[in-house]
């Protein structure tokens, strides 16, 4: 009985660690719990750019880190299963667009290009909120989305170069 | 029209961002919409000669935030790139087709027309570098499009020197604010104006030089520009050669020297100590070379030298308090024969990317005769390799006259000497290309070629046109106050130019 | 003082990007390059014995939206920061694309020894 159970543990980890590529368990379990941590405080510095440092290209940063550091522990399919190329590219032509939206409903409703229309006119909220500062929270949300699927995009390109690499060395 | 002024960089970098969602099934909407926008483009370019203004970005006053500022030598830039831009795109239609990923191609170049337009508009120098290394990035992706051998190669010594180029042009940026403590250009011209050249300031001076040289590939940093404009597939190596040179180099080296810095005799002789080395440099060495792609692209180094050379004139004459009428007179050869430039460069490298496409090779040595097969092209070629050696009435004959006449008439006898001499070199060079690509006779396996078809003929044609046409630019007075004058009394104005715009 | 150091990283990182002959090493005096113009000009803003530029609510007088003078007085010039965000950025998009030429080379040529990747002369 005690046997069995041990031959199940052991094809268990051996289907998780060796069926994919990537690095020992210990990385791979922890690596799961943190990356949603992340991807968390990722979010956090995005949303309060306007209050604390940091604002869309740092918090898209950290963002495309936690898938970084999926990539790094579990290989390049797992996370490509997760977030396929294709939708990738979509994410990151959706991100660009909300940011000339934006500047184009400020010149809709400002009368000048990219203007603050939200702080001036419709929503001034209260200073040192989260809702204040008027669109600068819409443009951080929308370059953080650019920037942190651009930088997935690309280091998912460069593992893909690799990959050829590899296979060209055995041959 | 100024409320206009954002729609030359928005619509471009919206049609950037939408072009990739076509993917591979609407890869000919994708075309439409992009040669649309060209079109669109040019039509508000056409808009805007003649009027001059300034825009807030986001309503903020000019001493806080971003201008974008219109005047005569920005309608003139914006004109050229929106020009050579259309004819491009109209002939990558038909010549991408050799090519995979055609709406990442597509995506690429309006993302470099948007940054270029937006170059040429922007009213403070951090908006310039920014604006210059969108394109400089755009250009290097595109010029490494192929993803063959030479091209990569071409592509990492153009990426490596640009990189270069763009470090300093930022270190200069960086000292010039630490001095003035203003980013806006207006102010800091007025900040630089009353304090005087600190060395601070002065070797921000030398950087710029150093850094848009190396952007316009002035000798001695042109080392780039014989790799990577053959290697570009030919439509990106007319927006490479005829625009982005010109724009990122020229217009921003002289915006810096003649409007934020003041000319002063030292930068004179050095403008035109620039311009003649590159003319010598680009004329001898493009007449030893079999590759017909590497020659126009030396020629064009040759060009630029002109160009520098008519400005650097000018400055000179102002800044030793000559007459201005004289300095006004180089001021427009130069800024003339960038027009012309931009024009016949990019109809040049146009038909030497159809030549390209039907028989496969570019070594001189292995063409010959290939008149009687293509007709259209030879007609094309001939035209332009007639209007940049200068013959009349052709549209490069009129700026090489009004060069020679302001250097004689400035007693800068020598000068004119040396213009002629390098006119003749480039003759020599044009009728290489004529007798060893078109005349002659056609080796076997080329038996079977045929012309091109299509758009690609349509953009030849429509830039074979405006080359016999541009000498009315100049002669037709209406024309000539409207487009050329405002461009030269910009520069001409030197660092007051500001005061009429801004009320400052 | 520290200006001069900032220039010295600048010609250490041109050294390197102009004498080496492997292509990584050359990328990697670019990266130098880059950060020591980026390092000179959040430099600039600094003022001594200067607080962060962020306002929290000790900053603001009571009552009204308006930032205390104290603060304005002794506060580090932010836009030099916002200028450097940009920089890094555009330095960040450089960088990933002539990698990812350096890569494409080294699967044509072989090699990373620029001096064998020599195939346009004249």
């Amino acid at each position: 009985m005690g046997q069995e159970q041990q031959n199940s543990n052991t094809a268990q980890k051996e289907s998780f660690s060796n069926g994919v590529k990537g690095m020992t368990i210990i990385v791979k379990t922890i690596s799961i719990w943190v990356k949603v941590l992340i991807f968390l405080f990722g979010i956090n510095i995005v949303l309060f750019g306007h209050l604390t440092p940091g604002g869309g290209f740092a918090g898209g940063v950290i963002l495309a880190s936690s898938y970084v550091l999926l990539m790094l522990s579990f290989g390049r399919e797992f996370v490509e299963e997760n977030l396929p190329l294709p939708l990738a590219s979509k994410l990151d032509c959706v991100g660009a667009f909300m940011f000339a939206l934006v500047a184009i409903l400020g010149l809709v409703f400002g009368g000048s290009f990219f203007v603050n229309f939200l702080y001036q006119k419709y929503l001034p909220g209260q200073p040192l909120h989260l809702i204040s500062a008027g669109t600068i929270p819409l443009s951080n949300i929308a370059i953080g989305l650019k920037v942190g699927v651009s930088l997935f995009l690309v280091t998912l390109s460069l593992s893909m170069f690799k990959a050829d690499l590899s296979e060209t060395e055995k041959e | 029209m100024i409320r206009v002024l954002p729609a030359f960089v928005l619509i471009p970098l919206v049609s950037a961002f939408v072009l990739p969602i076509f993917g591979k099934k609407g890869k000919s909407a994708a075309t439409l919409l992009a040669n649309l926008v060209t079109v669109v483009l040019l039509v508000l370019a056409i808009a805007t000669v003649g009027k001059s203004g300034v825009y807030e970005v986001g309503n903020w006053s000019i001493r806080v935030g971003i201008v974008l500022v219109l005047d005569g030598l920005s309608s003139l830039m914006l004109l050229v790139i929106s020009v050579v831009s259309t004819a491009s795109m109209l002939f990558s239609t038909r010549y991408m087709e050799q090519y995979t990923a055609k709406s990442k191609y597509l995506s690429l170049f309006m993302l470099m027309v948007a940054a270029m337009n937006g170059l040429v508009i922007s009213g403070d120098i951090f908006n310039l570098f920014v604006f210059l290394e969108i394109a400089s990035l755009a250009s290097y992706a595109l010029v490494g499009f192929g993803c063959e051998h030479e091209e990569l190669e071409a592509s990492f010594k153009y990426m490596v020197l640009g990189s270069i180029g763009s470090s300093f042009i930022l270190f200069g940026i960086a000292l010039t604010y630490g001095n003035t403590g203003f980013l806006n250009m207006a102010m800091v011209s007025q900040a630089i104006q009353s304090s005087g050249l600190n060395p601070g300031l002065a070797f921000a001076l030398a950087l710029f030089i150093a850094g848009f040289g190396l952007k316009a590939a002035l000798v001695p940093f042109h080392a780039w520009l014989p790799d990577a404009h053959p290697s570009a597939p030919a439509p990106i190596s007319a927006m490479l050669s005829g625009i982005i040179i010109k724009t990122l180099g020229v217009y921003a080296l002289t915006r810096i020297v003649f409007n934020i810095f003041g000319i002063s005799v030292t930068l004179g002789w050095l403008l035109v100590v620039l311009g003649l080395l590159s003319m010598f440099v680009g004329a001898f060495l493009a007449i030893g070379q079999w590759d017909l792609k590497r020659l126009l692209a030396y020629s064009s180094i040759s060009q630029v030298g002109y160009v520098v050379l008519g400005i650097g004139l000018g400055g000179l004459i102002i800044a030793r308090g000559g007459n201005l009428a004289w300095a006004s007179l180089a001021i427009l050869g130069g800024l003339f024969h960038l027009v012309n430039h931009a024009i016949y460069k990019s109809l040049l490298f146009l038909t030497s990317g159809s030549v390209q496409m039907s028989t496969g090779t570019r070594q001189m040595r292995q063409m010959g005769g290939l008149a009687e097969k293509m007709p259209i092209t030879r007609a094309a070629c001939t035209i332009a390799s007639a209007s940049i050696v200068g013959i009349p009435p052709f549209s490069g004959f009129w700026s090489k006259l009004i060069l020679v006449v302001a250097a004689v008439q400035a007693h800068f006898y020598w000068v004119a000497a040396i213009i002629v001499f390098v006119s003749l070199c480039t003759l020599i060079m044009y009728l290489k290309v004529q007798r060893y690509v078109f005349l002659g006779e056609l080796p076997e396996n080329l038996r079977q070629i045929k012309e091109s078809k299509g758009t690609m003929l349509v953009a030849m044609v429509f830039l074979a046109c405006l080359c016999m046409l541009m000498g009315l630019l100049l002669l037709v007075p209406s024309l000539k106050a409207n487009i050329l004058d405002p461009a030269v009394k910009v520069l001409t104005s030197g660092p007051a130019y500001w005061s009429s715009l801004f009320n400052i | 003082m520290p200006y001069a150091l900032c220039f010295l990283l600048f010609m250490i990182g041109l050294y390197c990007a102009v004498v080496k002959k492997n292509m990584v090493k050359i990328v990697l005096g670019l990266a130098v390059m880059e950060y020591a113009v980026n390092l000179f000009l959040i430099m600039l803003g600094y003022r001594t014995a200067g607080i962060a530029p962020i306002i929290d609510k000790t900053y603001i007088e009571s009552g009204t939206n308006r930032v205390v003078a104290n603060f304005i007085n002794t506060a580090v010039d932010p836009l030099p920061q916002a200028l450097v965000l940009t920089a890094i950025v555009i330095s960040l998009g450089s960088l990933a694309l002539i990698i990812s030429v350096c890569i494409r080379t080294y699967k044509k040529y072989g090699t990373f020894d620029i001096t064998e990747i020599r195939r346009l002369k004249g």
